[in-house]
């Protein structure tokens, strides 16, 4: 059945299928937060000799969003004749 | 140049819905708990920094005071990774609001004055009236104590806005200056340049600064109110 199929065995046609099947109730969407927080955690903050690559991929982000968020301002900064 | 000046301090909005809380919750997110007796190398240097910030803060209090070592070292900590974290770039530092900062200043400043009336009533109005004051001057002295007892508060709050939001727009300006300058005279570029890489570095000391003498302060009005 297609609803318990991981995402790498799902086909290419079933993919919509695959979507609408998933969980969006708030508890669902709190449950996918909560893994994806937690595979990013594990995978490299929570290691026995943590490096600063971990951090800094989060700043990183952090940053790629404020950007997205102040776009509309910065949209006139840009180097172009007319605006 | 204007508006876009201090757009960056406008609080973040999606479509209208206020995320300003989210971003103010996101230091939190930085500092994992420690999970272990003895834990990995990223846990261990915040363990390590935590400790000699706390012995630092509340060496000089007595057992009454050090009852606030908790909402001290968090206050610490929250301020310092704040403003380091608005030194970004295009991200947004909620200590340069200063509703914020009022938020934070007044009821700290409030709970160290209510705690000294309540313990040693006598002793905190005694503060009111510096030793040795020749009679005649004692009642302008009492005006001129309270008031600057109650600018407490302000001072705190005004000094760390004014600190981060100076900062950063001299930053800003300094930015667009060098880049405008570039395409102009490039020796003039690079003198405002290196101006700019001396203002990183200070903003980045003032940063941590500012949390430590906020901190300082509100630990100075417990010592001696308990």
């Amino acid at each position: 059945p297609v609803k318990e199929k991981k995402l790498m065995d799902v086909k290419l046609g079933e993919l919509p299928s695959w979507i609408l099947m998933r969980d969006f109730t708030p508890k669902g969407i709190a449950g996918a937060f909560q893994r994806g927080y937690y595979r990013y955690y594990n995978k490299y903050i929570n290691v026995k000799k943590g490096s600063v690559a971990g951090v800094t991929m989060v700043l990183a982000a952090y940053v790629l969003f404020s950007y997205c968020l102040s776009y509309k301002e910065l949209k006139h900064e840009r180097l172009r004749k007319y605006h | 140049m204007n508006e876009n000046l201090f757009a960056s301090f406008i609080t973040p909005t999606i479509m209208g819905l206020p995320i300003v809380m989210l971003i103010t919750m996101l230091p939190s997110m930085l500092f994992p708990t420690p999970s272990h007796f003895i834990n990995n190398r990223l846990i261990s240097l915040q363990q390590r920094f935590t400790q000699l910030i706390l012995k630092q803060l509340m060496a000089a209090h007595n057992t009454k005071g050090r009852t606030w070592s908790l909402m001290l070292t968090s206050l610490i900590l929250f301020i310092g990774s704040t403003n380091l974290l608005g030194l970004l770039p295009y991200s947004f530092t909620p200590t340069t609001q200063l509703s914020m900062n009022l938020g934070m200043a007044i009821p700290l400043w409030a709970a160290t004055v209510i705690t000294g009336f309540r313990h040693k009533t006598k002793s905190s109005f005694a503060h009111f009236l510096p030793q040795g004051t020749p009679t005649p001057l004692i009642p302008m002295l009492v005006i001129i104590e309270t008031i600057s007892l109650f600018i407490q508060p302000m001072a705190l709050a005004v000094r760390l806005t004014a600190n981060i939001t100076a900062g950063h727009l001299l930053m800003h300006l300094i930015g667009s200056a060098t880049l405008i300058l570039t395409s102009i005279s490039p020796a003039a570029a690079s003198i405002t340049f290196i101006i700019l890489v001396s203002l990183t570095t200070l903003e980045l000391a003032v940063a941590l600064i500012q949390a430590y003498v906020f901190t300082l302060l509100i630990s100075l009005y417990l010592h001696e109110n308990t």
